[in-house]
């Protein structure tokens, strides 16, 4: 069904990471990203550039990948929003594979894009299990890291991509 | 404020029937910024990403029918990218992942940016672009008469932008554009070149080096008369740089805080030589 708000402030809800969470007395447009960080306490996605310049913000709306600044927070009610914080994690260490391999390969200095990264290699991995290394810098383009110059982030994605490999249905199966 | 997310054209035309003055919404990847700077304080939107309706596309008789809600990434899919290399290339030049599954081609279109990357291909294919207003009334524009100034369109208050109309036929087509880097860029000067074997002429759509997209028609008819048309070939090769001057004598640029314009012309000039080499 289509849905109106009016007034300056109103309360609706979002379903993230898989629980409708309400949003309480908020200005119409505010962006998702404003609404994750500063309503919601889910500080995962980061604000740096707030133009879709850098990749921080990267959330998936509806299995999209998208920056979250550009997101209308109240145009996203009924769509399933995932975050860096909804990401299968193992129930040991609390990351996912991604994350792990960014750990493992050194590839996080001062982590700030690192969440961002993390988004846009998770949507890349689930559409293309095995990319080369031009696919990989290609689905890293919108996002920013000032510190790595992206060697060791194209170290831990090709370690990710050979971990799902090893551990695969092929290989169980 | 009010935001309404309609998930039919009929809703979100009702929506705006009762809110005449209301900013339509597609993937806000440019009113977003806006909103998020300050430069802009909405009173009413309605967001157009659930009309699901709107993100088909189709063949109609001799054109292909996109969607307004078309996004850059489908504008990759072999089912618009096969028969409109030129527009799957420029889409493809558009921001990154993030920025082409949000950004729409009936956004483009509507904001009506001199860098809208999607504008020199619909001008070189001859696109026309359909609207829909609150009674139900549809009309088609060519582009000719939609584009009417920086960020002017002909679009009226009452309208919404359905779909855009591409004529399908037989041709080469490329997309080729300057910035300073390949992922993330707003174009300093993009051209989209299109040899339609079909009709035999050759069509050339400039974008960022007017006000609105131009076409270099006094170029096009010249090198129409210099290419064998039975034989696919450039028989004299100086035409191809004569192409280009003749191109970038068309374009009308600006100097501002991307480029100059002298270097914009040159640009033009480069890219249109070039794309014809790669073609034919």
């Amino acid at each position: 069904m289509a849905s109106t708000f009016q007034a300056e402030s109103v309360s609706y809800s979002l379903r993230v990471n898989g629980v409708e969470r309400d949003v309480e007395e908020a200005w119409l447009g505010e962006s998702l990203l404003h609404v994750l960080r500063e309503r919601l306490d889910l500080p995962g996605a980061k604000n740096a550039c707030e133009q879709g310049e850098c990749g921080s913000c990267s959330v998936l709306v509806d299995g999209s990948l998208v920056c979250s600044c550009l997101v209308l927070a109240a145009s996203a009610t009924d769509s399933d929003i995932v975050t860096v914080e909804g990401l299968e994690a193992d129930a040991h260490t609390g990351l996912s594979d991604i994350q792990q391999a960014f750990v493992s390969e050194g590839a996080v200095q001062c982590g700030f894009c690192i969440p961002g990264l993390i988004m846009s290699v998770h949507d890349l991995l689930d559409r293309i299990p095995t990319p080369s290394d031009i696919e990989v810098r290609e689905a890293i383009s919108g996002n920013l890291c000032r510190c790595t110059g992206y060697g060791r982030i194209m170290e831990a994605v090709r370690s990710a991509v050979s971990a799902r490999a090893n551990t695969g249905p092929e290989a169980t199966s | 404020m009010s935001v309404a997310t309609p998930h039919s054209l009929d809703e979100a035309l009702s929506a705006l029937a009762g809110q005449p003055d209301a900013h339509v919404l597609a993937g806000g990847t440019d009113f977003m910024v806006e909103v998020n700077y300050g430069h802009r304080r909405p009173t009413a939107v309605i967001a157009l990403s659930k009309v699901s309706g709107l993100r088909l596309w189709k063949v109609e008789g001799t054109h292909l029918v996109l969607g307004a809600g078309v996004t850059y990434t489908d504008m990759i899919n072999p089912e618009i990218a096969v028969p409109f290399p030129a527009l799957a290339a420029a889409a493809r030049t558009v921001g990154s992942p993030q920025i082409r599954n949000a950004g729409t081609i009936g956004g483009n279109v509507g904001t009506g940016s001199p860098a809208g990357d999607t504008l020199p291909v619909l001008a070189a294919l001859d696109a026309s672009i359909e609207l829909c207003d609150t009674a139900g009334v549809v009309r088609l524009v060519p582009w000719t008469e939609f584009f009417i100034g920086v960020k002017r369109t002909d679009r009226r208050p009452n309208e919404i932008i359905t779909a855009v109309h591409l004529p399908l036929f037989e041709s080469k087509q490329d997309y080729l554009k300057v910035g300073t880097r390949n992922a993330m860029v707003i174009s300093v000067a993009g051209l989209a070149l299109v040899v339609d074997f079909d009709g035999r002429n050759v069509r050339c759509g400039l974008g960022s080096v007017g006000p609105v997209p131009l076409r270099a028609r006094q170029a096009e008819a010249w090198v129409a008369n210099h290419i064998d048309w039975e034989q696919r070939t450039v028989p004299d090769p100086r035409t191809y740089e004569t192409f280009g001057a003749m191109v970038a004598d068309a374009s009308k640029p600006i100097d501002d805080h991307r480029s100059t314009a002298e270097y914009r012309r040159h640009a033009v000039g480069v890219m249109a030589q070039r794309a014809l080499m790669r073609m034919i």
